[in-house]
């Protein structure tokens, strides 16, 4: 398990994360599926520092194998043979699992407490211990990623080997990948690698070739290079603008005014405490919009100022089982770390 | 490879034919992507199918297996009649202006010289001219019709484009365009790297492919460079130290050869092998030879190798036929000519074609040894496992003996890898159960051999008895005493011309020019001299340090020869001894310090002066690379196309009706196998067996995490052909040869098309090969049930890669 101290969003809690560190870059893998090979040590790798082993399965006529994603198998390639109007044909091959969302719809669904949680670094996990197997996450996923296990109950996705990070290691398939198709480092780094890349495949005669880190979701701690990034579905039905379920904001209706509830409570022995401890630093910028209402679609315009923009994965709070940010961005220099 | 994996990087071009470099080699392939990153190269891929090496390539052409000579004979006959070659170069550094000998020629396919009741050739036409001062003649002007020039040019006349297009299915139109790419690179300062696999050796034609290759890289002045080469990906990791060491039937250590039956005379062996210069001053290392075989038998015979006895040379094996290859061992097995069989990390059943005759050939075994990790589907052959091996035990007496070996992580030891680097590993833990290394099992069994024969006597009992056998656990030799005893050693001091000692007795030599042929020093195989020296074993090294830039790291683990990794690296350099361009600079001569120097260990005299005139290809006699293969090889001295023995084309388009030109007249077939081939019109589809990255040959069908990735057999089929049986993917079908059947699931590909040869539409079917019935995937077919059992002319491998079948839905 990370470090709690790094938790800055908590599935179905509203107590305020922990706030005295900050300076967390936040961290991405990218994958760049033009010198993806499709040889998959990543998943193999993936199986060897989880511990994981999935069946034994069948082949379905495809080199996709295990066929989709499992409790077992946080991480597949997908094979997608495209073939464009003049008969030119493309084996484009992608490998598929969690994103990390920085808006992730897994961890708003979620309502068992602590059961998804997510790091100032950016990494979306799973606190198995908390979960109750209910499947919203899968319903909150835009990219269907989360699988309940048969054998306990409880969802499992990539942790983006958590674990491995937290000890200033990259994941367990960024290690294994023979080509360097998939690098890791801090996002603002990789953004910098997938522009370069970018750039020598437009050279090539990818014109749309581009870096997905979509919006919709508030960018990705996952992000691809592309070499058709304008029609990203051919790459075995990645989104092109995924957002998270209307369900899910259909679920929230349900549950809101418990939450709002949970939230008057809160604010209540906020102030108890201010009556019998005295004044407390607080950020800025904290926000309480859990019950503001506004759509998932256009949270990210809600955000605070400088250099939290629109696209800003960290743009602020916009759910009440979010609850809070750690440090204020706007404390952070414009155009800083993130 | 004649270059390294790192050195991929440098290429500007990159030619990926004969192999699935991504899909066999995902490790070395990152030096694929590197090149492609950060030296702008380009990436082409020619194979039958859409591949994974096609999935990240910018350039592709399908083509119909076993007709790459077709494509790059094509090439050849494009660069020089549109002159894109590298011609200081071609003129200074191959053979292209010496002339060959008037009664050489070529006519209706057949090469002079031609006897079809034996198929083979008399090669004595094939060879240069030679002038009255005993060395070849030459024609710097190559004009002369009967120059090497010439000839190349007017064997490939006849592949234009359009004749290269109706064999090999390729579209003229992409056959030119990357003709144009290819040509690119003669200029000095780009190159191609050509990256090949089984995908040419498995052919009956295979080691002409190769050649070809090899001709089209000098053409275009590309070998010895950075980035060029013909680099051979290995199969196996250790495969290059199999043949480093002689494991081959006619092959001693360090690639010298077994005496024929006919060459009895120990002076005339030599001489026959110490070929000496046939252009002036060349530097024709091989006439070194006796030092080498004479450290080789001081290595194996100490004291009782002696100049008297011709250091034992009675006592060496002299072949009655060519080859002991696996073909004609399983040939006399399944004729009982054979009562036991050795099987040490090999897996018969699965690896040699034509199942139903290997089952039949173990069958008639008294004995079978298996030294093996694995429980091998050999090791069960016996054994009944239902349709996946339908046998009757109750009719098969050969006892099976299984000896559980280490697996590479159980043992210490070197792995020589494909760049020739021999790469020292240590243990990562024990073995288990009863399981020992190799070398203690050939050990002990050898020590029990010499045994009975000290008590008992034999028939001819002096090789065994004496020969050396010193290390200090005799039933176990360790890998650090073997490896020592391959660099070798100093017998007594050497001295140099002025008497001094330049090496005390008992001292590790440092290399092999310290070698004599008077039985001074030992040597177990003189290539691998320098891997162990007085400074300790070099193929424990790991610095990775780059001075140059050039990814040549010469302090990480040792390579053969001399630790140059880069062959023939003196062509790197113009005749005045200068880089070809400032972006290729690798080794080059130096006038302030008299010597060569550079990134490389120099592949050359090191202070021999440009103005010497001495050639870079100093393993030939010429000095010069050979566009005329003379007489090295037995099917012919220019390679030429021939159709696979099962092909879907009736005859060969390049010599319409001339039957005996249709398949390699040179290539060995015994009776019965010519027999099992089978007609186009039973067998219509071209087949082809290939290995996929989720596996390792039929080894890892036994790790779980392998079979999860890759769990089950199948073959891939187009679209087209698909609909032709009423498939879809995932259906179950039945794949047929003349000599078996497998059944898999199908996978049904746009990556597989069909291709147009002539007015005949030839569809594909690839066959993935690494199931079978023991281990933890699911049980499968052996597909070599499939293939057919002849080999390539030269080296007898097995022709895995070009056959035909029948498929249906199961």
């Amino acid at each position: 398990m990370d470090n709690s101290q790094n938790i800055i969003a908590r599935s179905a809690t509203t107590t305020p994360p922990p706030q005295v560190r900050n300076d967390v870059e936040e961290v991405a893998k990218l994958i760049d599926v033009s010198k993806c090979i499709g040889c998959k040590a990543c998943q193999v790798a993936c199986m060897e520092w989880n511990d994981l082993r999935d069946d034994v399965g069948d082949c379905h006529g495809t080199y996709d194998n295990p066929r989709d994603l499992t409790a077992e198998s946080w991480t597949v390639m997908r094979f997608s043979e495209y073939e464009s109007n003049d008969g030119n044909l493309e084996w484009l091959i992608r490998k598929d699992g969690c994103m990390h969302c920085a808006e992730p719809g897994c961890l708003e669904a979620c309502p068992a407490p602590g059961a998804i949680v997510q790091y100032a670094n950016g990494i979306v996990d799973f606190d198995s211990n908390h979960c109750i197997g209910c499947g919203y996450c899968i319903t909150g996923c835009p990219f269907d990623i989360p699988r309940i296990s048969e054998k306990d109950n409880k969802s499992y996705k990539c942790t983006l080997c958590s674990d491995r990070v937290n000890a200033g290691m990259e994941p367990a398939c960024v290690k294994t990948c023979p080509t360097n198709c998939i690098e890791f480092g801090t996002k603002k780094d990789m953004l910098a690698r997938a522009e370069k890349r970018v750039g020598d495949l437009k050279a090539r005669g990818f014109r749309d070739a581009g870096i997905y880190d979509p919006a919709g979701v508030g960018g990705t701690h996952v992000m691809y290079v592309l070499h058709h990034a304008d029609d990203p579905n051919r790459y075995a039905g990645l989104p092109k603008d995924p957002r998270i379920s209307p369900l899910v904001g259909a679920w929230k209706g349900v549950t809101k005014p418990i939450m709002s509830a949970i939230i008057g409570i809160t604010a209540f022995a906020g102030v108890i405490h201010y009556v019998t401890k005295g004044p407390k630093e607080e950020p800025e910028n904290e926000p309480h919009d859990g019950d503001d209402g506004t759509p998932p679609a256009s949270r990210g315009d809600s955000a605070g100022s400088g250099a939290a923009s629109g696209t800003d994965p960290h743009s602020l709070g916009y759910d009440a089982t979010r609850t809070s940010r750690p440090a204020s961005d706007a404390q952070r220099p414009p155009g800083g770390d993130r | 490879m004649t270059n390294h994996w790192v050195d991929i990087r440098n290429a500007n071009l990159i030619l990926s034919m004969g192999g699935n470099s991504a899909e066999a080699h995902p490790v070395g392939f990152r030096w694929v992507t590197e090149a492609i990153e950060h030296n702008n190269a380009e990436l082409i891929t020619i194979d039958p199918r859409f591949t994974r090496t096609g999935a990240v390539a910018q350039d592709k052409a399908f083509i119909r297996t076993g007709t790459d000579i077709a494509f790059l004979g094509g090439l050849i006959s494009y660069l020089i009649e549109t002159d894109q070659i590298q011609r200081e170069y071609v003129l200074n550094y191959t053979d292209a202006a010496l002339v060959v000998r008037a009664d050489f020629g070529f006519e209706d396919g057949i090469f002079s010289g031609y006897d079809e009741s034996t198929r083979s050739y008399d090669k004595q036409s094939w060879m240069y001219e030679m002038g009255d001062d005993g060395f070849a003649r030459r024609d710097e002007s190559l004009q002369n019709p009967r120059c090497v020039y010439q000839l190349v040019r007017e064997h490939y006349a006849r592949y234009t484009p359009a004749m290269v297009s109706s064999i090999t299915g390729i579209p003229v139109d992409t056959i030119d365009r990357i003709w144009r790419k290819i040509a690119a690179t003669a200029v000095p300062d780009r190159t191609m790297t050509i990256l090949y696999a089984l995908g040419w050796t498995q052919h009956s034609i295979g080691s002409q492919i190769i050649r070809a290759a090899a001709m089209v890289q000098l053409l275009l002045g590309n070998m010895g460079l950075p980035g060029g080469g013909v680099n051979a990906l290995r199969g196996h990791s250790n495969i290059q130290g199999l043949t480093d060491l002689g494991l081959l039937s006619q092959l001693l250590p360090g690639y010298m050869s077994l005496a024929s039956a006919k060459e009895q005379d120990y002076d005339a062996y030599i001489d026959k092998r110490a070929k000496q210069p046939t252009v002036e001053g060349q530097v024709s290392y091989w006439q070194h030879y006796e030092k080498f075989h004479v450290s080789l038998m001081k290595s194996w015979y100490g004291d009782a190798a002696t100049e008297g006895n011709d250091w034992c040379y009675e006592w060496l094996p002299k072949l009655e036929r060519p080859l002991y290859d696996v073909l004609d061992t399983f040939e006399r097995m399944s004729k009982g000519e054979l009562n036991g069989y050795f099987c040490q990390g090999f897996n018969p059943l699965a690896s040699f074609p034509d199942r139903a005759k290997v089952t039949r050939a173990l069958s008639s075994l008294k004995y079978l040894v298996v030294m093996d990790p694995l429980n091998t589907e050999t090791s069960e052959f016996w054994k009944n496992y239902g349709e996946y091996n339908d046998v009757d035990p109750s009719q098969i007496d050969t006892e099976v003996f299984r000896l559980p070996t280490c697996c590479f992580a159980e043992d210490d030891g070197s792995i020589v890898n494909s760049a020739r680097w021999l790469q020292w590993h240590w243990a990562a833990q024990p073995p288990p159960g009863e399981a020992r290394p190799d070398t203690q099992i050939m050990g002990e069994l050898f020590l029990k051999v010499k045994q009975l024969y000290l008590e008992e006597g034999g028939v001819f009992p002096d090789p065994i008895v004496n020969l050396t056998w010193d290390y200090k656990i005799p039933g176990e030799p360790k890998a650090e005493e073997l490896a020592r005893e391959f660099n070798g050693r100093a017998l007594e001091d050497l001295t140099d011309d002025e008497g001094n000692v330049t090496r005390r007795a008992d001292e590790q030599l440092s290399g092999f020019a310290e070698l004599t042929a008077d039985g001074k020093t030992a040597a177990g195989c003189w290539i691998f001299t320098g891997c162990w020296t007085e400074d300790g074993n070099m193929m424990a090294r790991r610095d990775n340090s780059d001075p140059y830039g050039t990814g040549n790291t010469l302090g990480w683990a040792w390579a053969w020869p001399m630790n140059r990794r880069v062959l023939y690296n003196r062509a790197s350099a113009d005749v005045q001894g200068r880089p070809w361009g400032p972006n290729k600079a690798f080794v080059w001569w130096s006038s302030e310090q008299s010597r060569w120097i550079g990134a490389d260990v120099p592949d050359f005299p090191q202070q021999s002066a440009p103005s010497e005139g001495q050639m870079p290809f100093i393993m030939q006699p010429e000095g010069v690379g050979h566009l005329f293969a003379a007489q090295s090889m037995v099917d012919g001295p220019f390679p030429e196309h021939y159709e696979p023995f099962e092909s879907p084309v009736p005859q060969n388009l390049l010599h319409p009706g001339k039957e005996r030109a249709r398949n390699n007249p040179a290539a060995r077939i015994f009776d019965g196998d010519r027999a099992a081939l089978g007609k186009p019109e039973d067998f219509p589809h071209a087949a082809t067996t290939y290995r996929l990255t989720e596996h390792f040959h039929y080894w890892t069908k036994h790790a779980e995490l392998n079979a999860i990735v890759q769990p089950q057999q199948f073959v891939e089929i187009g679209e087209g052909l698909a609909a032709d049986i009423g498939v879809v993917a995932g259906d179950w079908v039945k794949v047929s040869s003349n000599r078996g059947f497998i059944k898999a699931v199908a996978v049904v590909t746009k990556r597989m098309r069909p291709m147009m040869i002539g007015d005949k539409q030839v569809h594909h079917v690839g066959i993935p090969l690494h199931w079978g019935f023991t281990g933890v995937a699911k049980k499968g077919y052996l597909v070599n049930a499939l293939t057919p059992f002849v080999g390539d002319a030269n080296t007898q491998t097995p022709e895995y890669k070009s056959f035909t079948v029948r498929v249906e839905k199961a």
